[in-house]
């Protein structure tokens, strides 16, 4: 019981990153219908950005004030990430609209390794450990010997993943901006008929795609405290399968199955073996784009001549 | 030029006009400068580093400045020229300078190159005076042998079928293990020692398993590939590498049956059709009456490998003149078509699957008798992905781009390792091949923005209807040569 309490704590919180990323993948999917295969890898770029930016902020600046320094380093990474993913749009994928169906994606595999190995040349490849930021714990039940404890850093963590969704739920059901880049999801000729600005729009999709893996990006760093170059590509590929479970296309979608992949990852390791939890996760995206691609709370997918 | 087009400045006022472009080029290239800046700003401009345990922080204002300078300069020239709103369009039609270059010297350079190829051994030992001193040569020639095999084998997936692949390396890995795991295998060692004699497992195993390894890694293309092969693109290509990495934590984390991380040492090497390369009075050496030398068996490896890429070339000629090639080729321009013309897209889409496994797996077999030596590092995605790139660089579909594609890439970086200015340049721990992965990356994206059908984008279409004509892939929309 108090294992399986702990397992639960800990697969929420590694969850709520994932629903981060992944909606990164099922917005930019909804609205021009390709895989950006480098936002793992865009993700991985902001941990390193929020590394660099946490380094300057305590040893340059000398905030002491965990909350104001963590404050900082959010705002930093998502503005530089947003920047680097608006760039990558623009430089990579804008100019391949109208090619061949397989040339975004290509693309994007090319900005991947280009990200990963970007940052192992400039950077190095070795593993970039920063000291604990966060270190209080709550402990919730204590049964002789065991404690299920539930840090101060899950918290945050929860608590702003809870935050920027609502945030970005209010954004896209509600502003202009949310309708222009639903109408774009829809039909994207005749929103621009309509008047929608659609390279502007799927510009902004990706910018918000990058504020997001920003934030997860800067809160991995801070409950793992470590970023390296590798990084990106396991956890992409999952923060993908947690899209495509929930329904690739689908905003709510994105984060349950972020959730849920949260929390089989720990369960599975927990409860079963900890060497194949990425098999795991790998057999379950395979299983679900074998069996049921539209996910969880897609929409079945019509092909058309 | 007799024809003054509007968008043409008028030759009364060129210091306006000039003025006219140089602003907003001014202006253009400035804020491409800030873009800049801000990506490369945190990464370039700050190093983390580990300073007496703890992490801390490098500046580098210098490398910065050089990189934002690179781009500001360079976007600033090519607004002023390739880009300037007053550069006339080009106007002439027909074939430019490389094309009829090109069609010039198409018909001979199969063979120029095919003939480069058998003789390279000789003309390595040649020109570095001796064999023993030629040994590097050569194996940098196996290592690019190996990628123009794999690149054509994934070739078949990719170029002809349209399938984008992102786990080949999985196929790779099987045949290599299959050899590791078949010739190593005590039983089979003692049953064949007592039929035939102690050593004869050990002078065989390698032609035994390579059709072996071909046909288990045909065969698990086909268990990989049944039950996806009815997702659209861009899900095959994510479901393959969910493949591709699966069977590498299997073989790391099963380690009762592939010594797991640790890998499979001392697996027996390569044999002259069951006459080994030692110095003993049995061996290769001593049978043909030639003095030892431990080259021959390196020799020996490249003259395998060229036959098994000329082999992989020879059959996919072949195969794009049958039906299944066709079919291939069909539904890579249009499933749905191919559909409703009574094509069967699953029996297609496997045997185009299993093919390209197949030929993965010889060539990982010869990657296992080579090294002596797998373990699951070697099957990283980061193979898959260098694959990958060839074949998309040498254009998808193209035999011989790919070819060139596989020898610039691994050979390009092996020859700029021993450049010695670039050593002067950037400092003595100057290492090319850590930039192979980046120069990769930057490539496949060049490639897809700049000429979607790879460097070598002229390509012979296979069915004519009285002469055969190159098409310029400039000419036809992707998905229509």
């Amino acid at each position: 019981m108090e294992i399986f309490v702990q397992q639960l704590i800990n697969g929420l919180t590694l969850g709520s990153i994932y629903g981060l990323i992944a909606i990164g993948y099922t917005m930019v999917f909804g609205i021009i219908g390709m895989v950006n295969f480098a936002h793992g890898d865009v993700f991985m770029v902001s941990a390193f950005i929020a590394l660099i930016c946490f380094l300057l902020v305590t040893t340059v600046l000398g905030i002491t004030s965990i909350f104001l320094a963590l404050a900082i380093v959010l705002v930093v990474a998502m503005f530089f990430t947003s920047l680097l993913n608006w760039a990558i749009e623009r430089v990579a994928y804008r100019p391949l609209r109208g090619s061949f169906r397989l040339a975004p994606m290509i693309s994007a595999i090319g900005m991947s390794i280009f990200l990963a190995n970007f940052v192992q040349v400039s950077q190095g490849p070795r593993n970039k450990p920063i000291p604990p930021m966060v270190t209080d714990v709550i402990v919730l039940m204590d049964s002789g010997g065991y404690q299920v404890t539930l840090a101060w850093k899950q918290i945050i963590i929860m608590v702003i993943t809870a935050l920027l969704l609502g945030g970005f739920w209010y954004l896209v059901q509600k502003t202009s901006l949310g309708r222009a880049q639903r109408a774009c999801e829809q039909d994207r000729k005749m929103a621009a008929l309509l008047g929608i600005n659609v390279d502007h729009t799927i510009s902004l999709t990706f910018v918000i795609g990058a504020a997001l893996a920003a934030v997860a990006g800067t809160l991995y760093l801070m409950y793992y405290g470590v970023a390296n170059f590798a990084d990106g590509f396991v956890p992409g590929v999952k923060a993908f399968t947690a899209a495509v479970l929930g329904g690739i296309g689908s905003l709510p979608g994105a984060v349950l199955g972020g959730l849920l992949i949260g929390l089989i990852e720990t369960f599975w390791s927990a409860y079963f073996s900890i060497e194949y939890k990425d098999v795991a996760a790998f057999s379950i995206l395979a299983i679900t784009l074998i069996f049921m691609p539209q996910g969880l709370l897609g929409r079945p997918e019509v092909e058309k001549v | 030029m007799a024809v003054q087009t509007a968008e043409t400045a008028p030759p009364a006022a060129p210091a306006a006009a000039a003025n006219a472009v140089l602003a907003p080029a001014f202006k253009d290239a400035l804020i491409a400068g800030l873009v800049a800046l801000g990506l490369f700003g945190p990464l370039i401009g700050f190093e983390t580093v580990i300073i007496d345990g703890a992490l801390g922080l490098a500046y580098r204002p210098s490398l910065l400045a050089i990189m934002v300078g690179i781009i500001f300069v360079g976007r600033l020239l090519l607004n002023l020229t390739v880009w300037s709103p007053n550069r006339r369009p080009a106007t002439h039609a027909g074939p430019t300078v490389f094309e009829r270059v090109g069609t010039l010297i198409g018909p001979g350079v199969k063979p120029a190159l095919l003939a480069f190829a058998v003789l390279f051994p000789a003309i390595a030992a040649y020109s570095m005076g001796g064999l023993n001193q030629s040994r590097y040569l050569i194996d940098l020639g196996i290592l690019i042998l190996t990628y123009v095999m794999l690149g054509w084998g994934l070739n078949i997936v990719v170029g002809l079928a349209g399938l984008l692949d992102l786990g080949y390396v999985a196929f790779y890995a099987v045949g290599a293990y299959t050899y590791a795991l078949l010739a190593t295998s005590a039983p089979i060692n003692d049953f064949f020692a007592g039929l035939f004699g102690a050593t004869f497992w050990a002078n065989w195993a390698f032609w035994f398993c390579l059709p072996m390894a071909g046909i288990f890694a045909g065969v698990w293309g086909m268990i990989l590939g049944f039950p996806v092969l009815r997702l659209r693109g861009d899900y095959l290509a994510i479901v393959t590498l969910a493949f591709g990495e699966i069977i590498r934590l299997v073989l790391i984390n099963w380690v009762d049956f592939t010594n797991g991380g640790a890998g499979i040492a001392s697996i027996p090497r390569a044999t002259f059709f069951g006459i080994q390369f030692n110095a003993g009075p049995d061996g290769f050496a001593a049978l043909f009456g030639l003095p030892f030398n431990p080259m021959h068996r390196i020799i020996f490896l490249y003259f395998v490998i060229l036959a098994l890429a000329l082999v992989t070339a020879f059959v996919t000629v072949r195969l794009r003149r049958l039906p299944v090639g066709r079919a291939w080729e069909a539904l890579r321009e249009d499933e749905i078509a191919c559909r409703s013309l009574g094509i069967n897209t699953t029996t297609t889409k496997l045997s185009a699957f299993a093919t390209g496994a197949m030929f993965g797996g010889f060539a990982g077999c010869f990657f296992a008798v080579r090294a002596g030596f797998v373990s699951p590092e070697s099957f990283t995605f980061d193979v898959s992905a260098m694959i990958l790139a060839i074949v998309v660089l040498g254009g998808m579909g193209s035999q011989i781009g790919v070819a060139v594609a596989a020898a610039v890439m691994m050979g390009g970086m092996e020859m700029l390792r021993n450049l010695g200015f670039l050593r002067q340049i950037f400092g003595n721990d100057f290492d090319p091949s850590l930039y192979r992965m980046l120069i990769f990356g930057f490539a496949m994206v060049a490639i897809m923005v700049w000429k979607p059908r790879g460097l070598v984008s002229t390509r012979d279409p296979t069915i004519f209807l009285k002469e055969r004509k190159a098409v310029s892939g400039d000419l036809v929309k992707e998905g229509h040569g």
